[in-house]
C-alpha cells in the first residue's frame, strides 16, 4: 500500500498494447508516466506480470514496476530449483531508491533464471516484458492463473493506485 | 511481506527519524497521518512540476521530480539542483547571552566564530549523545541562528526551550524566534553561485562556506549562507515565505534550465556521496559526535573546558579514543542499508558493526555505505562483509567522503 507514498498528482496515463506478448518487439515507452500493459499476459496487484506457455511459465516485472522504482540496480534470483508459492517472494530488486521484494504471481518450481540480470539489472527497465524477465517456473496449480488480473483489470489497478 | 512497490526508503527513515517506531508499522502510520501532513509555501509549485509527494518528517514533500533519482543526482554535481527545505526549522536566539546559553547545548566554540561565519555543530544530550546536528552560524555576539533537522524540531525546541527558561530565570539573557515566516531553499552546484549571482548585488565571490550575510535576493531580505548538504559549492536560502516561490522560479530561470528541482530522493544520494550524515540513520540519541567522527566540530576551547551536556563523556573519548566509529564502506552485491549487519571477514561471522545509511552511488556506479564498526576496524583498507538478506557480501573500510566535495574555501 506504500505505493501511494510514490503517487503522483501528475496524469498516469497507461495505454494497452495491442501488440501481444508473443509479438517479436512489444511497443514499451521509457516514460514512467506512460507505462504500457501488455496484452496476453497475467498480472498480480504486487505488479508482477507471468506468460504461461503451458509448462512453463516466464515471471517478471511491470513496466508500471520498474518505472515507478527507477533504475534498477541489482537483482537478486533464487536458484533452478527453488519451490516459489503464489504471493511468496521469490527475489529482489534493488533501485536507487528501494529495496524491494518479488512476489512469485503462481506456485511452482523454478526452472530456470535470468543470468543476465546479474550483470545488466538495467535490462528490467529498457526491457521489462523481454529481455528483463526474471525467473521461469513449472506451475503447480495451473488454476491459481485464473486468480490473476488481465491487462483491462491491471491498468485499472494501478491507475487506482496512482490517484491516492 | 513488503510488495514490490512497498517500500519507500526515505519515508521509512523519515518516519524513523521522527518517531522511532518499528519499521513495518510506518507506511501505515505515515498513510494515517497524510491528511495532517505540513505543505511548505512551494508545495503547488512542486505538484505543477511533477512533484513526488511523500510525507516526511510531518511535511508533504517532494521525493523525486520527473527526472529520476539518477538523472538529479549527477545533474546536481554537473549543473545545479534546487531543493525545497523549508521543512528544516530555523531559528534565531538573541540577547547578550545567547552564545554562551547555546554553548551549554552544543559542543562548537561559538563565541570564537568571526561575525558571519558558521559551523556545523551537534546538540548532545546528559551521556553524551546526539539529540541533533545543526549548522550554527554566529550573525554577531548578540545573535545565532541555526537550522534543525526537521524530525527533530518538536523534541529540539522542547530541549532548547527547557533550559532557556531555567537559564533566563538564573539571570540569563535569551529569547528565540522561530522562522515560521521563513521557507528554506538549497541552491546547490557548480552553477549556484553564477545563477544566485544574477539575482544579487553581494559580491558572492567573497563569501566563502559557511559564510552567513543577511541581503537582498531577488528583491526580498534574505538570510544567505554558503553551506548545503550535497558536498557541492551551493547556498542555503533562508527567504520570507510570501517571496519563496519567485525566487525559486528566478533561480530556475536564470540558470537557463539547467538548474533542475530536486527532490528528497537525490538529496540522500547525494549526501550520502558527501559522507554526511543524516541524523536518525547515522547519528542517534546514543551516538557521540566523537564516534560520528565529528571531532573536528568540538572546539578546541570546549575541549579544554566542557561545559555541554555530556562533556564528561566526550572529553573521556576523546582522550581514550571511542570504542564505536563511523566508517566509510564499498560493497559487492546489493547495495547494503540501514541496519545491515556488519561481519568479521575471517570466516567467524563475528558481528563487528552495522551499517546505517547505504545505497547506489549514481556517480561512482557502485554500492557505498556508512555504519559504525569497533575501533581498530576502522582503518581505510580493512576487510570485512555485510550481511544483506542473509548473505554475506564483501566488504572494505574506505576514507569519506566518497565523492570529493567542492566547497568554495577562502584561499
Amino acid at each position: 500500500m506504500a505505493l501511494r507514498l510514490w503517487a503522483s498528482s501528475a496524469a498516469n496515463a497507461l495505454k494497452i498494447s495491442s501488440s501481444g506478448a508473443r509479438a517479436a518487439a512489444p511497443a514499451y515507452s521509457i516514460s514512467r508516466y506512460f507505462s504500457t500493459v501488455l496484452d496476453g499476459l497475467k498480472y498480480s496487484s504486487s505488479h508482477e506480470w507471468v506468460k504461461n506457455e503451458g509448462t512453463v511459465a516466464t515471471i517478471g516485472i511491470s513496466d508500471h514496476a520498474q518505472g515507478h522504482l527507477g533504475e534498477v540496480v541489482f537483482v537478486e534470483l533464487p536458484e533452478a530449483g527453488t519451490k516459489v508459492t503464489q504471493g511468496g517472494a521469490f527475489g529482489n530488486v534493488e533501485s536507487v531508491k528501494a529495496t524491494s521484494d518479488v512476489n512469485s504471481p503462481i506456485s511452482g518450481e523454478v526452472v530456470e533464471v535470468n543470468e543476465k540480470l546479474s550483470g545488466t539489472p538495467g535490462l528490467i527497465n529498457t526491457s521489462p516484458y523481454e529481455d528483463g524477465w526474471m525467473i521461469k517456473v513449472k506451475p503447480s496449480s495451473p488454476s491459481e492463473l485464473d486468480a490473476l488480473l488481465d491487462p483491462a483489470k491491471y491498468t485499472k489497478h494501478c491507475e487506482e493506485e496512482d490517484a491516492h | 511481506m513488503r510488495g514490490l512497490l512497498a517500500c519507500a526508503t526515505l519515508a521509512r527513515r523519515a518516519g524513523a527519524a521522527a518517531s522511532g517506531a518499528g519499521r513495518r508499522h510506518l507506511a501505515g502510520a505515515a498513510e494515517a497521518a497524510e491528511a495532517e501532513l505540513k505543505k511548505t509555501a512551494l508545495y503547488d509549485f512542486h505538484v505543477a512540476h511533477g512533484g513526488k509527494m511523500v510525507p516526511f518528517a510531518g511535511w508533504s514533500m517532494p521525493i523525486q521530480y520527473k527526472d529520476s533519482i539518477m538523472d538529479s543526482t549527477l545533474n546536481c554535481r554537473a549543473n545545479g539542483s534546487l531543493f525545497d527545505v523549508s521543512h528544516m526549522c530555523g531559528l534565531s536566539l538573541h540577547g547578550s547571552q545567547a552564545i554562551p546559553f547555546l554553548e551549554t547545548l552544543v559542543v562548537a566554540d561559538v563565541a570564537a566564530l568571526k561575525d558571519g561565519t558558521g559551523s556545523l555543530t551537534v546538540f548532545t544530550n546528559e551521556k553524551g549523545g546526539a539529540i541533533d546536528d545543526s549548522v550554527v552560524t554566529k550573525v554577531t555576539d548578540k545573535h545565532v541562528y541555526l537550522v534543525v533537522n526537521a524530525g527533530c524540531r518538536d523534541k529540539d525546541l522542547a530541549h532548547i526551550g527547557a533550559h532557556m527558561e531555567a537559564f533566563n530565570k538564573k539571570g540569563g539573557d535569551v529569547k528565540w524566534h522561530i522562522h515560521d515566516e521563513r521557507s528554506l531553499l538549497a541552491l546547490q552546484g557548480p552553477l549556484a553561485a553564477p545563477t544566485l549571482q544574477l539575482l544579487t548585488k553581494e559580491d558572492l565571490s567573497k563569501m566563502y562556506f559557511s559564510d552567513f550575510k543577511m541581503i537582498d535576493i531577488n528583491g526580498s531580505a534574505c538570510f544567505l549562507t554558503r553551506t548545503g548538504y550535497t558536498g557541492e559549492d551551493g547556498f542555503e536560502i533562508s527567504v520570507p515565505s510570501e517571496n519563496a516561490l519567485d525566487l525559486a522560479k528566478a533561480l530556475l530561470e536564470k540558470s537557463e534550465g539547467k538548474v533542475r528541482l530536486t527532490g528528497l530522493g537525490a538529496r540522500d544520494s547525494l549526501r550520502l556521496e558527501a559522507g554526511l550524515c543524516l541524523y536518525g540513520n547515522d547519528m542517534e540519541q546514543h551516538t557521540t559526535p566523537v564516534e560520528a567522527g565529528l571531532s573536528w566540530a568540538i572546539g578546541k576551547r570546549r575541549r579544554a573546558e566542557g561545559g555541554f551536556l555530556g562533556a564528561e563523556v566526550i572529553l573521556k573519548q576523546l582522550k581514550e579514543g571511542p570504542k564505536i566509529r563511523r566508517v566509510g564502506i564499498f560493497s559487492q552485491g546489493p547495495p547494503p542499508r540501514s541496519h545491515s549487519a556488519i561481519v568479521s571477514g575471517d570466516g567467524s561471522g563475528e558481528n563487528i558493526g552495522e551499517v546505517t545509511s547505504g545505497g547506489f552511488s549514481p556517480c561512482l556506479k557502485k554500492n557505498i555505505a556508512m555504519g559504525y564498526v569497533k575501533s581498530g576496524l576502522h582503518k581505510a583498507g580493512t576487510e570485512f562483509k555485510v550481511v544483506v538478506r542473509g548473505k554475506s557480501y564483501d566488504a572494505v573500510v574506505t576514507k569519506m567522503p566518497f565523492v570529493p566535495t567542492k566547497y568554495y574555501k577562502a584561499p
